[in-house]
């Protein structure tokens, strides 16, 4: 009598091996590396491979290997060799100076292939590796402020174009506030507003002594879309920045409506990390000069007064920057551009960014284009970071500016205020694009609303005292089964054996940040999982006092049992879902090992025990009696 | 190897005047305590600035005080950290506190002032505006649990086990907070989550207990409601304390080894389990008791979910 058939044997097979496999990644230790990346004005390649081997082996450090993959260059150490890693850091900054990012890093021994099929170790929070983490707070109110100025500017130009005669357009309590002379040209501008502005709710106001009112406000559904833009937009350049920090693994991430949380394994120093994040963009229109070769320019070193040579964003083919030269007489700046957005061209359906500026900034860009038609203009994107240098024991504060084009493209008409950049090579592309013209245009400031900082012996301490709490939790629960339930508390085991590495497994593969609050939870699942089994093991023995066969008590154990198991465990997954969703950071973490548990211990007490059991006792014909400690099992086969 | 008569016949039900009264007792006295002493909440709710300090060699509490207090940081609350080195030291939610590092290092600068082997281990800052949107947060995610599993109980079983289920969930967690007012241990963010687990263990422990009053009901042709309240609590109650005894097993691990991080964690979760399985069997059965469930209200149940019918 055996009533479980053999594609569920192969299911729990299938499901342990690939347990195994995913969980497996987390058995390997990292070793301690260095990183280099590439500022933009330079190139990783086999030349720098050569340089860095050479000024590791002049500082007398022995390094296990140098990987040179894509865009990065890996110094792995050997295990252990933490003090080596930070020696051959410093070595590696001097000698390659501010052209390249050299950070420490905890490089994976984690075979290729198995990083190939997805096999990964889980990324560990910050309370487990030490670090610095930031919420931010992102002040959307400049940039709201900005916009209301812009649609002041569009109501005064469409009031114009239609002949309506108004007063003014100025900021109101609550948004704008238009006066005009009678009421006829009031209903007319309503009129007009409604269908010309169509992001912004129009109403009738209060008439003032002999001025009529309107009163114009931004409609919500386009303030959420600012709101989300600006965050964004945040995030973005805080990618680019950090990357500037030298930071390994660096996570950025939006948290709720307005804040960023910024989370920088290893870092100590809050102040320098402060700096980057402090930092300011703007955005600059130039022509460019088509007289001279940027090539040449470069070369020689000679530049006309009146030109600039900076460098485009994305490199060449080659793998090395692309000069441009341009004109030093700005045509517009970031402050006079108030949206970016990318749309299809409407005529050609071609990816494109629509930008709109403010009045004195449509103004300038007419007079540059009317005489300019046929020549290219590009776009400089530009970053002011502050920075405190110690020089002969005093504070020297100066700052740093970065500079890149991030567009170029040839005039093709005459515009003003209102015009499409195009010949932009994919949607992303010109989303990108709209994302940085936004950046520096629509900046908004931060600010730091939590630090945490956590010393990496901390970490180590954590981590330690952790794995700890595991292994003699998971012991103690074993050990107590197996005395209480024999046979049976044995196969239970094995399964919470397996719940604990299909549980590391999924959380690897799913790639959940390893936590502290994490580890509580996963030891509250191997408490708890056993429930089940309990509940399977009492049912049997129940069965057994009742007088049913061992064969049947089995069976009717898991039948039972199921229904129980699964309503206990479906209340418990909405608990585990609330502090999945509703929780941040810490909670967060919590719930999601919790959530993921509850899923696991399902599968491995109920259908894993259920497959042992069937193995051992399934094939015989006669049992006399069940190992599941009860003194009723000799009872119940007599 | 059994800790339980299998044929345990408890009558738990009869004693439920006296289990209801002290349930109602402990009740008031910890919204009591709610109320008057309040909950000590850490930086991650009140917001403020927290140092984790240590020494190289032994360093009395006293000491550290009298360090900050001549720094001028009358109101630091410094706690010892488990062993005579290591030290935390809390700053609360002070308007003027807007630079967390700066006041993070103004007070290792006052700490190495008075003794130069001082060091920083961590050091937390958390604006007030997070800290109260954590705390909404929190009951939110409460509140959002507890109803999510009224409904689910209702739909499975009736709408009288799920006002026993919701009455022994808020039972179980006005207890445990009650604790932390009496003892005024420190309730931070992993507490907050350990709270919400509560929940979601006790709410497991009651629903075994349910399943077999359901059961029992639909099984037993003249059921009298004492008798099969009192069977499901006895024939689950081997189960009800190996489960919470393997649980504490674990959460006893965690706190033992699991270092200062997770202590607030287990330990809730210890008394958790505490509270949870005496609600079990001396809270929940009782108020089912009362509101009057009987076998012909688990009968149109079945009709509406042929899945149930089927089941015993």
């Amino acid at each position: 009598m055996n009533d479980f058939p053999r594609w569920k044997y192969a299911i729990v097979a299938v499901v342990l091996l690939l347990g195994i496999l995913y969980g497996l990644p987390n058995m390997f230790v990292q070793q301690p590396a260095v990183q280099i990346t590439a500022n933009h004005e330079a190139t990783v390649d086999q030349a720098l491979k050569d340089q860095v081997q050479g000024a590791l082996e002049k500082a007398k450090l022995s390094f296990q290997s140098i990987d040179l993959n894509g865009r990065q260059l890996l110094v792995r150490f050997p295990f252990g060799a933490t003090e080596q890693q930070s020696t051959a850091q410093e070595a590696l900054r001097t000698e390659l100076g501010d052209k390249y990012v050299v950070a420490l890093n905890l490089a994976s021994t984690v075979p290729g292939w198995m990083r190939a099929i997805g096999a990964r170790e889980m990324p560990k929070g910050l309370d487990l590796q030490g670090g610095v983490h930031f919420l931010m707070e992102v002040d959307d109110k400049d940039v709201m402020e900005k916009q209301l100025q812009r649609y002041a500017d569009d109501i005064r130009s469409t009031l114009r174009d239609k002949n309506i005669r108004y007063q003014s357009v100025g900021r109101g309590a609550q948004g704008l506030v238009v006066q005009l002379r009678s009421a006829e040209d009031r209903d007319a501008a309503l009129a007009v507003i409604q269908s010309q502005v169509p992001d912004v709710a129009v109403a009738n106001g209060a008439q003032v002594g002999d001025a009529y009112t309107l009163n114009a406000s931004v409609k919500p559904e386009k303030i959420t879309e600012i709101a989300q833009n600006t965050i964004r937009q945040n995030v973005a350049t805080l990618n680019n920045r950090i990357n500037a920090l030298g930071v390994a693994e660096p996570l950025i991430q939006q948290q709720g409506d307005t804040r960023i949380a910024v989370e920088l394994p290893g870092v100590q120093d809050t102040a320098d990390a402060k700096r980057i994040l402090g930092a300011t963009a703007t955005l600059e229109y130039h022509a460019v000069d088509e007289n001279a070769s940027a090539l040449d320019a470069e070369k020689t070193g000679q530049i006309s007064p009146d030109d600039k040579l900076y460098y485009r964003r994305e490199r060449g083919v080659d793998g090395k920057p692309i000069p441009v030269l341009l004109k030093k007489k700005v045509i517009v700046s970031g402050d006079e551009m108030v949206d970016a957005s990318s749309a299809p061209d409407p005529q050609s359906g071609l990816p494109a960014v629509s930008v709109v500026l403010n009045a004195t900034g449509g103004r300038k860009m007419l007079d540059f284009t009317t005489q300019n038609v046929g020549k290219p203009m590009a776009v400089v994107y530009k970053e002011t970071m502050p920075e405190v240098k110690i020089v002969d024991g005093k504070e020297v504060r100066s700052s740093k500016t970065t500079e890149e084009v991030i567009n170029a493209a040839t005039v093709n008409g005459v515009f003003s205020n209102r015009f499409l950049t195009t010949g932009l090579g994919s949607n992303k592309e010109a989303s990108d694009l709209a994302l940085m013209l936004r950046a520096g245009s629509l900046a908004a400031p931060v600010v730091i609303v939590e630090e945490r900082v956590i010393g990496p012996s901390m970490g180590v301490d954590n981590i330690n005292k952790g794995v700890k709490a595991v292994i003699i939790g998971l012991a103690a629960v074993l050990v107590f089964m197996a005395l209480y339930y024999w046979l049976f508390g044995l196969i239970a085991d094995i399964a919470l054996f397996f719940n604990l590495v299909l549980l590391l497994a999924v959380m690897s593969a799913v790639g959940v940040t390893l936590t502290m609050p994490g580890i509580a939870g996963i030891v509250l699942t191997l408490g708890m999982a056993i429930d089940a089994n309990v509940l399977i093991c009492e049912r049997i023995r129940e069965e057994l006092r009742n007088g049913s066969t061992p064969l049947a008590a089995i069976r009717a154990g898991y039948d039972k049992a199921w229904a129980t198991i699964l309503d206990a465990n479906v209340t418990h997954l909405l608990a585990a879902l609330a502090l999945m969703t509703l929780g941040s950071g810490a909670i967060r973490g919590f719930g999601v090992t919790l959530f993921i548990g509850i899923l696991t211990s399902m599968f491995t007490s109920v259908t894993v025990t259920h497959a042992i059991t069937n193995l051992v006792h399934g094939g015989r014909k006669k049992l006399k009696g069940l190992s599941i400690g009860s003194g009723y099992v000799a009872a119940a086969a007599a | 190897m059994e800790l339980f008569n299998p044929n345990s016949r408890i009558d738990f039900l009869g004693a439920r005047k006296i289990s209801m009264t002290v349930s109602v007792v402990l009740i008031l006295v910890s919204i009591g305590l709610l109320l008057g002493r309040g909950l000590n909440y850490a930086l991650d709710f009140t917001g403020g600035v927290l140092v984790e300090a240590t020494y190289k060699d032994p360093v009395e509490v006293d000491q550290v005080r009298e360090a900050l207090d001549t720094a001028g940081f009358h109101n630091a609350q410094v706690q010892s950290l488990g062993g005579t080195r290591d030290v935390s030291i809390r700053l609360q939610s002070l308007a003027e506190q807007k630079n967390g590092d700066k006041v993070a290092a103004d007070v290792l600068a006052a700490l190495k002032a008075k003794r130069a082997d001082a060091g920083m281990k961590r050091h937390d800052f958390v604006g007030p505006q997070v800290g109260s949107e954590l705390k909404s947060d929190g009951i939110v995610a409460a509140v959002f649990v507890m109803i999510g599993i009224m409904i689910y109980i209702g739909i499975r079983f009736e709408k009288r086990f799920a006002i026993a289920a919701i009455a022994s969930e808020a039972h179980d967690t006005i207890l445990t907070l009650g604790f932390f007012a009496l003892t005024h241990m420190e309730f931070d963010l992993t507490v907050l989550a350990s709270l919400l687990a509560v929940i979601g263990y006790s709410i497991n422990d009651k629903v075994v207990v349910f399943d077999r009053v359901r059961e029992l009901f639909r099984l037993t042709r003249k059921a009298d409601s004492h008798e099969i309240l009192n069977r499901a609590i006895n024939q689950t109650l081997s189960r009800t304390i190996m489960t919470s005894l393997l649980t504490a097993i674990a959460m006893a691990a965690l706190y033992l080894l699991g270092g200062p991080a997770v202590h607030g964690f287990a330990l809730t979760m210890l008394v958790g389990i505490v509270i949870g399985t005496l609600s079990s069997i001396f809270f929940a059965n009782p108020i089912l008791y009362w509101l009057g469930v009987s076998k012909t209200d688990l009968m149109p149940v079945t009709k509406e979910n042929p899945a149930l019918a089927r089941r015993p």
